[in-house]
């Protein structure tokens, strides 16, 4: 809460006057309508990032989440980094989140590796790109860190997102550990990441696996409010949310050819994932209880 | 145009350019037999070059034109006739539809006859030649495909994720085959391939500039494509670079950046009308059918997803970037086509006074 005020004073000074403030707008919607802004190669569009899109979350992370992020210190200020974090919650609200943390708390752009899903389906795919986001290869997760970015990678997937509420908290396997080879190939830090209270906004109590496949996805989820309300049902639950960013486990000890080498990278894959494990059970005693008691 | 990389041996004497009556190929003919090291420059193509009204009464310069179709035997004669040392390698054309081709009838198996055979005998033309030291070869970017699957950005060594099945990509997939194939039996021989981004500049004629020439811009609701151009004048300029002194290896081509469609659009000041993919490939059917703009499957691929590639091969290479990033390329094309439209800036304009109270 501290940040956010902290923010609200630093924008105030910024644009002091109601019109310097209008004149911007302007400046701005004339930049957007005659296409004269810079996007990065992987078509990431920091101005609409900052103004719009974040913008929308902003709510959503302050206020129905009251989420804070904790360990701020562990991600390198000027340097990349990459950002490992549980995955939960039906709906991928939790990477939306990390990346108003890592902007907002950090002041760095998050740069997301997503499912090959997400770059095929229409406007999803695009949106992605233009927050910063890409597809989860090693060769764009080597040439983001390269270039000194934040990266962040959720090695769950969809079995941690997608997983039943009954197993919440508990980490899924990771994939095949190609992240923990990108990181020594760049010499970066890992940075372990908790976050807790995703897994209570959608709580997944069933699947409908034949109509999933039937649409291509890959669950198609029950939860106590969908799909009996509809489109309210896609209404999350306003659960207490700690981002806790956990001690970098350094790389750059390594040589970067040693990321061909598997029984490295298992173990380094596995060091990662307990630590985690062990991060999220202390945060998730820390928060205490999802939902705050009700007082009638 | 004139530095040359120091230790050049100075036996660049007989430069053969092919495709020399595309707006390239011209310009590039006109370039080497402008330089004093070079003594002669024989242009090649099916057709002959457009007719001498452009700058300085003869189009070509320099150049001698001799009209041959590259999978006739005539080209072998001119190759071992003229002690050619340096073939440059233009005439992949993009399309069934353009004049060039027409020789023969024209239609996709004609395009294909051109590109890939054609190819296949002008390597084996040099195969055999004793002269021949140097071979640079166009192709384009177009051989990595547009995925949603794929990396964000191409290095020459990424492998496409699904090869081409169509046209122009899958010809010059296939023509780089034959290029590497060329340069293994014949190691002593330099040879470059140079993958082109779509070129851009004021007298650019391509599928992409004549789209961008329409009055409303028809583009895929939902996906808002990563586009890279390269303006014609360093097309030119890497190609001359490449012809005059060795540089082995397969490089990108592409002004530094990228641009969306969407920024595109919105540079030229058109409205777009985004319409389901279904939609917009019956609508770039009609326009194939009349005439207006020849968009092949892999652009409508290309208008879906995208591309880039990186370049830094290439400028490690000549030591040397492009003038023109791909927003300064687009825009010099757009000022030759009359400027952007002004409306949408002149609303927000008029929106700002307004509400200032001006």
């Amino acid at each position: 809460m501290d940040d956010f005020q902290g923010r609200r004073t630093h924008e105030s000074a910024e644009g002091s006057t109601a019109d310097e403030r209008l004149a911007e707008l302007f400046a701005f919607l004339r930049r957007r309508v005659t296409g004269e802004y810079e996007i990065d190669e992987f078509g990431f569009d920091p101005e609409l990032n900052e103004k719009v899109l974040l913008e929308a979350l902003r709510p959503l992370y302050r206020h129905w989440f009251r989420a804070e992020a904790l360990g701020l210190g562990n991600v390198p200020a000027d340097r990349g980094a990459l950002i490992v974090a549980n995955h939960s919650g039906t709906l991928p609200v939790d990477a939306l989140m990390l990346q108003v943390a890592v902007h907002d708390e950090l002041g760095r752009p998050l740069r997301l590796l997503g499912a090959h899903l997400v770059y095929q389906l229409p406007v999803l795919g695009h949106l992605a790109r233009k927050s910063g986001h890409t597809l989860a290869c090693p060769e764009d997760a080597d040439r983001l860190l390269r270039k000194g970015e934040v990266v962040g990678v959720f090695p769950e997937g969809f079995k941690g997102i997608g997983k039943p509420f009954s197993e919440r908290y508990r980490l899924q396997r990771f994939g095949r550990g190609g992240f923990v080879a990108s990181a020594i190939r760049a010499g970066v830090p890992i940075v372990p990441c908790a976050i807790v209270g995703a897994e209570e906004i959608y709580p997944k109590i069933g699947d409908i696996p034949a109509l999933a496949r039937l649409l291509g996805l890959p669950y198609l989820p029950i939860t106590p409010l969908f799909p009996w309300l509809g489109p309210l049902g896609l209404l999350p639950l306003p659960s207490k949310w700690l981002i806790e960013f956990g001690e970098p486990i350094r790389t750059d000890e390594y040589a970067p050819e040693e990321a061909d080498d598997p029984m490295l990278v298992f173990d380094l894959t596995d060091h990662v994932r307990e630590t985690m494990q062990r991060q999220l059970d202390a945060l998730r005693l820390r928060r205490g209880p999802a939902f705050p008691p009700i007082v009638l | 145009m004139n530095t040359h990389t120091p230790g050049e041996a100075s036996m660049t004497r007989t430069v053969l350019v092919t495709g020399v009556s595309g707006h390239i190929g011209a310009r590039v003919a006109i370039a080497l037999a402008a330089d004093p090291e070079i003594d002669r420059v024989i242009g090649v193509d099916t057709a002959p070059p457009p007719s001498p009204a452009g700058e300085d009464g003869a189009v070509l310069g320099r150049t001698e034109f001799v009209r041959v179709a590259l999978r006739s035997p005539d080209l072998i004669k001119v190759i071992r006739d003229a002690d050619v040392d340096t073939v440059v390698h233009l005439s992949l054309v993009s399309g069934p539809g353009g004049g060039r081709v027409s020789g023969t009838g024209g239609g996709r198996p004609a395009m294909k006859e051109h590109n890939v055979i054609g190819t296949m005998q002008l390597l084996a033309a040099c195969q055999r030649s004793a002269t021949v030291r140097r071979v640079v070869v166009r192709s384009t970017t177009a051989v990595y495909g547009s995925s949603p699957h794929a990396p964000a950005v191409f290095t020459e060594d990424t492998e496409p994720v699904e090869v081409s099945h169509s046209g122009y990509a899958r010809d010059a997939t296939e023509v780089e085959t034959y290029v590497r194939g060329f340069a293994r039996r014949r190691p002593d021989v330099t040879t470059t391939t140079l993958r082109f981004a779509t070129l851009m500049g004021p007298r650019v004629d391509s599928p992409l500039t004549s789209y961008f020439s329409q009055p409303v811009l028809p583009t895929v609701l939902g996906f808002d494509p990563r586009l890279q151009f390269v303006h014609e004048d360093d097309a030119v300029e890497v190609l001359c670079r490449t012809a005059r002194a060795d540089h082995p290896g397969v490089f990108n081509v592409a002004g530094d950046g990228v641009l969306l469609l969407s920024q595109c659009a919105r540079r030229t000041g058109r409205p777009v009308i985004p319409m389901p993919s279904p939609a917009f490939r019956f609508v770039s059917g009609l326009a194939r059918g009349a005439r207006l703009v020849d968009f092949s499957p892999e652009q409508l691929a290309l208008m879906s997803h995208g591309r880039a590639v990186d370049t830094t091969r290439l400028a490690a290479e000549l030591g040397w970037r492009p003038k023109y990033s791909t927003a300064a390329a687009f825009d010099d094309f757009l000022r030759s086509r009359g400027g952007p439209g002004d409306l949408p800036r002149a609303l927000v304009d008029w929106l700002a006074d307004f509400v200032t109270g001006r």
